[in-house]
């Protein structure tokens, strides 16, 4: 579908109506709202399982949940919170604003975007099907072998974490082949990658993270697969298997992963910090040098999740240090964040609020993460609630206060009508009061010698007063999300309109209206610094003449824009059947293969590309 | 600063101060993990309280200068004019690269010199015991002694004694907060621990890995006593209980034989020998039944035997379906076991 800027309005309206068009879209800014919305759902969920948790907390001996609900509440509320709330929300992030920061009219590959989406919504529903089918995954969300096991876990609560995050890793692996391409392929002319948003340095290394990281836990799960489909024994000690195998894969991947969930916040609180403070990023190339750093560093300290399973001093001391060494670069970038407002115009807006918020809550579970970065000292702390309260602090108080920053930046661009601030700084209060009261006591319980994962304790234990501080914190937090979703729904009605630039911001997505229209740019921009659209705003006089005579020279531009397609959809589709095979017989999974094939025959032979 | 902002800041120094006494009242005396008593603790202890320091002062200097550069900088009404537009300073960059890694040195060196530490092989004179976790309780031998009992380990103070670890079914992990930390207890593999406790004491343990079901109900006690009581109870375990005489208690003894208990449980002295699950040939000589859960009273042992599943959810032992008779001769003759 190629045409120019003047004739797209009347193609956007046909296109652009109805439930069909939100299906068959391939517009990057559609799938960022169709993960967000997704992603926003599940946050309920995992928030209500949470409140249960809490609510059975509450007093020693609570009735509340049986033990096997216990436990598949705290492995369902770990799955949901960090693979389908976090990863998502980054990802709607991802999706709608990386081409409008880096000047494209799309992602790459627009229908493999899609297809993404549609696998990630699959891949959701498979792990919460088992919740209709009584048998929800129970085993923690770490899922240690042998617990996993066919003797251990008879029924299919482990078959539907197994297919349920391998459905989720190929979502994954193709959203991060996708941006990858996008971000280094493409950026608008001029926009070397020193002069990319440090939001979209962020998801590049995110991506990275995502595309090696996610193969290893494939290959675990492939092997768990094996064990309690076709008796083979990788993770079964009693036939020459080591379930620590199990342990170094599952970590080899889930330390990476947790930078996967903190990076995105710590891109959007380097772009919220510059835009609220009137400044640019401070050491900028820092910033993006420690994130790789972060990056690369989160591959090598997977075993200081396993100092307590007795891998020796040497390897406890080399990993304790490698651990350590990744306060460094985050350190870095706390410095720069905080030189950043310094000196500034501060504003405090609710985004601005979030981010600062970020900063002051991250501080507290880096720190607590140096205590047992130190094996002897998580020999104490590991697997009691002093663990629950530091990643609580680094995801709640970090990655989810981050996403908010990130969500009340970018609603105006989104929908063109602002948040309100009022509601909002609400709801910053509450739930950062909220938060301290529900986590910060978990430090106390965990040098009170409570572990993690237990559905009840006794009053003689004396764990009771903080354990009822936290559950009345935990009910503070749900009245900040409530009074969200009222800000939410009522602004998208009758928000304050935000037109382009509300926050008089320095990067692309400003330049364009709010929402932006189908081609997002209807001439690609040219940008000469990090900063194009402060330039441009700020110019003296004489600059700003010579701007608007380069910007006549160029002549209409000729658009591309992909047309929608039905194949994604089928295709995600086809492989919920296939592992759905799984759990009735071979020929639904043939069926599955099937379905798959001709998805992408059909894709690849699909007119109009 | 206006008089309002100071009332604001009295209230909140007020209401830390009100949660931190509270937090004195909230302190858990059998399992803290900053109140040791063994040279294990002490060792984490010291390592932790060296980190706890650094890192309280790195927090307050980072959210001081956070809050400072907040309120400073906070737009003023009607201020309009553009910062200046600082991109970054390199000497700056360099002393905030620095600073956190000569910090991280003062962590590291006595980190890694305590995980050695802790690490080094057991005396030669250690008391040794093995203590192996199943789906939900602990076995616990003492090789040398050949003494075989269950969920109430005994140990001399100011003795070293190694603890071997090993699984019976899945991951479990070792934890007495008061002694140290927790070390995995891994199936196919041994992990050690050792330690000399200096205080008696009654501390409470507690399996600090999630294994299933009933995770949260896998408790023990670790018993520390002068050497002269572990001696008498190291020789009341060794002692072989005679068959009982008592009529009541000689069919608590016929029912354990024939109503199924013996597929399970070994009781010295008597026809039943099978070590799956806790050994009960003493069982009356401990504090705690059901693995740290229950106080040990005839009561509790009746609810238990009567109906495991109602005690602990998905517990091995099976309900056996016993008559409230059958079961009142077992708990008779089981209380007798001292």
């Amino acid at each position: 579908m190629s045409t120019t800027a003047a004739a797209l309005p009347k193609l956007q309206e046909e296109a652009y109506r109805g439930a069909w068009s939100w299906i068959t879209t391939v517009d990057h800014k559609r799938i960022g709202i169709l993960y967000g919305m997704t992603a926003f759902c599940f946050f309920l969920i995992g928030g209500l399982e949470a409140l249960i948790i809490r609510t059975q907390l509450a007093v020693p001996e609570g009735t509340v949940v049986a033990p096997g609900t216990y436990n598949a509440l705290f492995t369902m509320h770990a799955l949901t919170m960090i693979f389908l709330v976090i990863m998502p929300i980054g990802a709607a992030f991802f999706n709608y604003m990386i081409p409008l920061m880096v000047g494209a009219r799309d992602v790459a590959f627009p229908r493999l975007n899609a297809l993404s989406y549609w696998v990630f919504l699959v891949g959701a529903l498979f792990l919460n099907v088992s919740f209709l089918v009584g048998q929800p995954p129970d085993v923690g969300w770490f899922a240690y072998a042998p617990l996993t096991s066919k003797a251990f876990s008879p029924t299919h609560a482990v078959d539907f974490y197994i297919f349920g995050l391998q459905i989720l890793g190929i979502s994954s692996m193709m959203a991060g082949f996708n941006f990858i391409v996008t971000i280094l392929n493409m950026r608008a002319p001029g926009m070397t990658l020193m002069r990319m948003p440090v939001f979209v340095w962020m998801t590049l290394v995110i991506q990275f993270l995502v595309v090696l990281a996610f193969p290893i836990i494939t290959v675990g799960l492939i092997f768990l697969q094996f064990d309690r489909f076709f008796g083979t024994h990788f993770y079964l000690v009693e036939a020459g298997g080591d379930p620590l195998l199990w342990q170094h894969l599952f970590w080899l991947f889930g330390h990476p992963e947790v930078y996967i969930l903190i990076l995105p916040a710590m891109g959007i609180v380097s772009e919220v910090l510059p835009t609220f403070s009137h400044k640019p990023l401070f050491g900028a190339p820092f910033v993006i040098f420690s994130g790789i750093l972060i990056g690369f560093l989160g591959f090598g300290v997977w075993s200081h999740h396993m100092f307590t399973t007795g891998l020796g001093p040497v390897a406890d001391a080399a990993f304790s240090t490698t651990t350590m060494m990744i306060a460094v670069p985050t350190a870095v970038k706390i410095f720069n964040w905080i030189a950043t407002i310094w000196g500034g115009r501060i504003r405090l807006t609710t985004a601005m609020l979030y981010a600062l918020g970020f900063i002051a809550m991250f501080v507290i579970g880096g720190l607590s993460g140096v205590m047992h970065a130190s094996p002897p000292v998580d020999l104490q702390q590991q697997d009691s609630y002093f663990v629950v309260a530091h990643i609580h602090y680094v995801l709640f108080g970090g990655s989810i206060m981050g996403l908010f920053a990130g969500t009340f930046y970018w609603f105006p661009k989104m929908t063109g009508r602002l948040l309100d601030e009022k509601l909002g700084k609400l709801q910053f209060w509450l739930q950062l009061i909220g938060l301290n009261v529900t986590f910060f006591p978990m430090h106390f319980l965990g040098v009170d010698g409570m572990p993690r994962r237990i559905y009840t304790y006794y009053g003689t234990d004396g764990w009771n007063g903080w354990n009822m501080v936290a559950t009345i914190g935990s009910y503070l937090i749900g009245v900040s999300v409530l009074i969200f979703i009222h800000n939410f729904f009522r602004s998208l009605r009758a928000g304050k309109p935000a037109g382009a630039d509300p926050w008089d911001g320095a990067t692309l997505e400003w330049t364009i209206p709010s929402p932006p229209p189908v081609y997002n740019f209807a001439r690609l921009p040219n940008v000469t610094s990090s900063r194009p659209f402060w330039d441009v705003k700020y110019a003296s006089p004489a600059q700003k003449a010579q701007m608007e005579k380069a910007e006549r020279e160029r002549g209409a531009e000729h658009i591309h824009i992909p047309p929608p397609s039905y194949w994604p959809i089928v295709l995600a589709m086809g492989m919920a059947v296939f592992f759905a095979g799984w759990f009735f017989n071979p020929f639904v999974n043939v069926a599955g293969v099937l379905i798959v094939l001709a998805a992408t025959f059909a894709w690849v032979y699909e007119p109009g590309h | 600063m206006s008089i309002r902002r100071h009332r604001v800041l009295a209230l909140c120094l007020l209401a830390g101060a009100v949660a931190a006494l509270a937090g004195c009242e909230m302190v858990s005396h059998t399992r803290s993990t900053i109140n040791p008593v063994s040279d294990f603790g002490w060792a984490i202890q010291n390592v932790y309280k060296q980190i706890f320091w650094w890192c309280v002062g790195i927090f307050v200097f980072v959210e001081a200068l956070l809050l400072i550069a907040i309120f400073r900088f906070r737009v003023r009404e009607g201020s309009h004019e553009t910062p200046e537009q600082v991109h970054g300073h390199t000497n700056l960059e360099i002393a905030w690269t620095i600073l956190p890694a000569v910090i991280l040195v003062f962590i590291a060196v006595p980190t890694i010199r305590t995980i050695f530490a802790v690490a080094a092989p057991a005396p030669a004179d250690a008391i040794r015991v093995t203590v192996t976790g199943q789906q939900w309780f602990w076995h616990v031998d003492y090789p040398d002694l050949g003494i075989r009992t269950a969920n109430e380990i005994h140990v001399p103070v100011g003795r070293a004694v190694e603890v071997s670890l090993h699984a019976a079914d899945v991951i479990h992990a070792f934890w007495v907060p008061r002694l140290g930390g927790k070390r995995d207890v891994m199936p196919g593999r041994t992990n050690r621990q050792v330690f000399t406790v200096d205080k008696p004491g009654l501390y409470h343990g507690q399996c600090a890995e999630f294994c299933g079901t009933s995770h949260a109900l896998m408790r023990f006690d670790l018993v520390a006593e002068d050497p002269a009581s572990f001696d008498r109870w190291v020789a009341e375990q060794k002692s072989v209980p005679a068959p009982p005489t008592d009529p009541k208690l000689k069919t608590g003894a016929t029912t354990f034989l024939t109503a199924g208990c013996i597929a399970c449980h070994r009781i010295q002295g008597s026809p039943a020998q099978a070590q799956i699950g806790p050994d009960l040939t003493h069982v009356a000589s401990r504090a705690r039944i059901v693995s740290g859960m229950l106080e040990n009273t005839p009561e509790n042992m009746s609810r238990w035997i009567s109906d495991p599943q109602a005690v602990k959810t998905d517990a091995r032992m099976p309900n056996l379906k016993l008559k409230s008779d059958q079961v009142e001769v077992l708990v008779a003759y089981l209380q007798s076991l001292r």
